[in-house]
């Protein structure tokens, strides 16, 4: 099982494997939003919660559909599920190996990027705590969508609609916590954390269940 | 080693083949022949227990190793990164025999990405001696190897029905194996609409 997390993280780092693409286009839609909204710092301040995690939200969307759908394409989906590896352990470890490219890296960018949108001094700690309890949600419920979609043509787009919803949950706590700080912030991470670790718990079986009907 | 009863298999809940009944003991290879669309790698996915029979039973007493038309080969990967992925997979070792077996020890430290057609395959059936499974189940494994390939595989299948190993392998062509045969055209289902959605409607 360590093999198949060691084979994505090589093959993400790897030319073509989409490291850093997650990363960069955050950097991209952070630096933008001044330029739409306007260089009033107040207004960044009081948007910068809600654009970081916006950011970070559709950062970790942007590499979900590689997820399964090049081990689809290659054939090792199939070799694999006829292993001794159960494939709710490989959909816990793509999630894992997602989060280690994608959430964790965000989540350590995320504190400069913040300087770019006038974040509030006391709401650093906040942004990374919530960034850190929060992506791990992101990216499970990520492998559950791309688990969904895998073997379909445009399955990226559908990806996209399937997931989002699901992630309103996590953004709104997430920004919620941001916003709030130590005034109440612990209650939206709490809340967060939760719906976390529900996901951990369930959505692996629900991945490799679609998995399994997929590659009927 | 597999013993298969009544079998019914489906694609796409349409039944293909029917009343497939057959055994291999091991150090037996079965070899399915048939034209396209017969239903070869229908059955072989089911025997490998990606998809369920419509009806029937498949007893296997060893695991089963399957290969697919596609070599599940990592571009990105040398030769070596991507076996001993499989090899972690299923707990073993690549060692230099196993490289040498299938002639890869020079293309060892390649990307797969620059391997050709047949080297690939090789580097994809290469996989199969490194499960330490006992059925092999193998999808037409000598599409796009030369003659010289050829024989060096079908040695490597000789080597692992020795050791008391079996195989049911898909072919056209003839590998030069010792092997029994079915023809699986004597077994095309009748037109059904048995498990069609339409059916219902």
């Amino acid at each position: 099982m360590r093999a198949l997390l060691l084979r994505d993280l090589r093959i993400a780092t790897r030319a073509g494997g989409g490291f850093g693409l997650g990363l960069a286009f955050f950097l991209i839609v952070v630096v933008l939003v001044p330029f739409g909204v306007g260089a009033e710092t107040a207004t960044l301040r009081l948007i910068a919660p809600g654009i970081l995690w916006v950011g970070a939200l559709l950062a970790a969307l942007l590499t979900l559909d590689r997820l399964f759908a090049l081990d689809w394409e290659d054939g090792s989906l199939a070799l694999i599920a006829t292993s001794p590896a159960p494939l709710e352990g490989v959909a816990l470890l793509k999630a894992l190996a997602h989060w280690l490219t994608t959430g964790l890296p965000l989540t350590l960018a995320a504190p400069l990027l913040g300087v770019l949108l006038n974040l509030a001094p006391e709401a650093y700690p906040w942004l990374v705590a919530s960034l850190l309890v929060g992506t791990p949600a992101l990216s499970v419920i990520g492998t559950f969508g791309a688990a969904l979609t895998v073997g379909l043509r445009r399955g990226g787009l559908l990806l996209s609609l399937l997931v989002l919803p699901l992630y309103v949950p996590t953004l709104i706590f997430g920004a919620e916590a941001v916003r709030r700080g130590a005034d109440g912030g612990a209650t939206a991470l709490a809340l967060m954390g939760g719906i976390t670790l529900g996901a951990l718990a369930l959505l692996p079986f629900a991945a490799a269940a679609a998995l399994r009907v997929n590659l009927r | 080693m597999l013993r298969v009863r009544d079998l019914t298999v489906a694609r796409g809940g349409l039944a293909v083949l029917e009343g497939l009944t057959f055994a291999v003991a091991p150090g037996e290879a079965l070899v399915l022949s048939g034209p396209n669309g017969v239903g070869k790698t229908t059955l072989l996915r089911t025997l490998a227990g990606l998809q369920p029979p419509l009806a029937g039973e498949i007893e296997a007493t060893g695991q089963a190793a399957y290969a697919s038309h596609a070599d599940g080969v990592k571009g990105q990967l040398t030769v070596a990164e991507n076996l001993r992925f499989w090899a972690g997979i299923y707990g073993t070792r690549l060692t230099d025999d196993v490289l040498a077996a299938f002639a890869l020890a020079d293309l060892a430290d390649r990307p797969a990405r620059t391997l050709s057609a047949g080297q690939l395959r090789r580097t994809g059936l290469a996989r199969l001696a490194l499960t330490g499974r006992p059925l092999w189940l193998l999808d037409e494994p000598t599409v796009s190897l030369d003659a010289e390939s050829v024989a060096l595989f079908a040695g490597q299948v000789r080597r692992h029905l020795a050791t008391g190993g079996a195989a049911v392998i898909a072919s056209h062509i003839d590998i030069g194996l010792d092997a029994l045969r079915l023809d699986l055209r004597a077994y095309v289902a009748t037109e059904t609409a048995t498990g069609r959605d339409e059916a219902f409607l």
